[in-house]
């Protein structure tokens, strides 16, 4: 796994309080790991501190799974 | 129309003395201080570098992680003692319509930490906005209330006093209020504060408000004596549930006492500092009295607002003796903040809880770190000094005084049916 992944993945357990084991790349933030739209919004907000980037609004609306988080940072990440 | 009577079932307190009714109640009995040296952050360069902090609190004790980070402190705070109160009076879903239980809670800043370090971080950064999406839910005082409604259902008036030092006074008097006027069955009341923090201190120093005697900590809070040098700050909370009486006896509730009667007033007179005579005082005590429609010679205990500042204790002396004349020798006065440290928004909660408790187990908490007596004081009052002292209280008096001039006072009367 790369160190994106795992620094996601990090960020997700701390945030919604999640076991690792749940953390896979298909579980939905919301509908899977119990977040709503304040959690999303946090979430969202940790990766921008995190790997250095500007998410805009309308990307981040894509953003719904591990997954989709994982393949985002490694393409926009600094 | 026809006021209803308006009960006590439930209490719930989280203090520097002991993080439940019983052991608050065990600390003040024995009169021991709750100062400690400031743990909750670095305070070496602070003029004042200890307070009444809650001792041994775990957040995980009580919430899961994800919840607890959700909440500011004094939400936290709120929350437990809300649970140990709702539990006290078993309030369990069947025995009360949610729709008529409301939540009134008292807090005079709400989330100071939070705030503050939301705005360091952003202070810390290069400009770019970026706020957590909790930082204004956490932050704002009425969410205790929120929080508190949330998690048990109950959907009547819910809102936040804020008035200072008064915020939990006032909660509490709406709550008898909203309840005697038929409004609401139930009321979970009180307060919380969490202020002990870079920001509180910081600022309660910048107005000298604060004792600053940190060779001594546990000797500091000193109201009424010579040598008093200001309050200590104190974090905590206190629940009260107030229920109309005919609710309470339906569903076989035991009643810790009766609330008789609110008062309110304002100094109009200076943003912080008392008005010399205790004007606002004594208006706010003769309201109470007016209210409860009892004669001063009815009172046995004030738990006075009494913070150990030099203006302050005066003035709320003066007031008492006008409106209580020769009576106001035969009164138990006291100053529990001598060992709880003023919590703030908080104060008004267990300072009521400590009235209701001195009328259940007829005992007078103490003014402790009584050393030198002031020559401003007449000795034939009884301050209750250093030691609780027996003695059957039928009516207790709570005052509470909060920056801006806001006086509140609240009444309790042992329950007779």
């Amino acid at each position: 796994m790369s160190e994106i992944a795992e620094k996601v993945k990090a960020i997700i357990i701390d945030k919604l309080g999640v076991e690792e084991s749940e953390v896979t790349p298909e579980a939905s933030f919301t509908n899977d790991l119990g977040a709503d739209s304040l959690d999303t919004v946090e979430l969202i907000m940790e990766f921008e501190k995190e790997f250095n980037v500007s998410i805009p609004d309308d990307q981040a609306e894509n953003i719904a799974t591990v997954g989709q988080a994982i393949s985002y940072l490694e393409e926009h990440a600094k | 129309m026809e006021l209803k009577r308006v009960v006590v079932t439930g209490l719930g307190a989280l203090t520097p003395l002991g993080n439940n009714v019983a052991e608050y109640w065990n600390g003040l009995a024995n009169g021991v201080s709750g100062a400690a040296p400031i743990t909750r952050f670095d305070a070496s360069k602070f003029k004042t570098q200890f307070a009444c902090e809650v001792k041994g609190y775990v957040p995980e004790n009580y919430f899961d992680r994800k919840e607890a980070r959700k909440m500011d402190l004094f939400s936290q705070f709120a929350m437990v003692v809300a649970d140990e109160a709702v539990q006290d009076a078993n309030l369990v879903e069947g025995n009360y319509n949610p729709d008529r239980v409301g939540v009134i809670w008292g807090s005079g800043i709400g989330g100071l930490r939070t705030f503050q370090e939301e705005c360091v971080n952003f202070a810390n950064g290069d400009g770019t906005p970026r706020f957590n999406p909790f930082f204004i839910p956490k932050m704002i005082a009425d969410i205790s209330a929120g929080h508190i409604s949330i998690k048990y259902g109950f959907r009547g008036p819910n809102f936040v006093t804020v008035s200072a030092c008064a915020s939990a006074t006032n909660a509490i008097i709406d709550s008898f209020n909203y309840i005697r006027l038929g409004m609401a069955d139930v009321v979970v009341t009180g307060g919380s504060e969490a202020a002990v923090t870079e920001a509180g201190i910081g600022g309660f120093n910048a107005l000298k408000a604060l004792s600053e005697r940190n060779d001594s900590p546990e000797t500091a809070s000193r109201p009424f004596d010579k040598d008093r040098d200001g309050f200590v700050l104190g974090e905590g909370a206190g629940a009260l549930i107030l229920e109309e009486y005919e609710h309470a006896k339906a569903r076989g509730a035991k009643i810790y006492a009766e609330v008789i009667g609110g008062g309110m007033s304002a100094d109009a007179y200076h943003i912080t500092a008392p008005h010399p005579d205790g004007l606002g005082a004594l208006n706010v005590m003769k309201n109470v009295l007016r209210d409860a429609n009892i004669k001063p010679e009815e009172v046995d205990y004030i738990n006075v607002h009494g913070t150990s500042t030099p203006l302050g204790d005066i003035s709320e002396v003066k007031a008492i003796e006008t409106v209580f004349g020769d009576h106001a020798y035969k009164l138990n006065i006291s100053s529990t903040k001598s060992m709880t440290g003023h919590l703030l928004g908080a104060a008004g909660a267990i300072e009521a809880i400590a009235a209701i408790m001195s009328i259940k187990n007829s005992l007078v908490p103490p003014t402790i770190n009584h050393f030198t007596d002031d020559e401003s004081f007449d000795n034939r009052l009884n301050f209750t000094f250093n030691k609780a002292q027996e003695r059957e209280v039928r009516v207790a008096l709570s005052n509470t005084f909060g920056f801006g001039g806001h006086n509140t006072s609240v009444l309790f009367r042992q329950f007779i049916d």
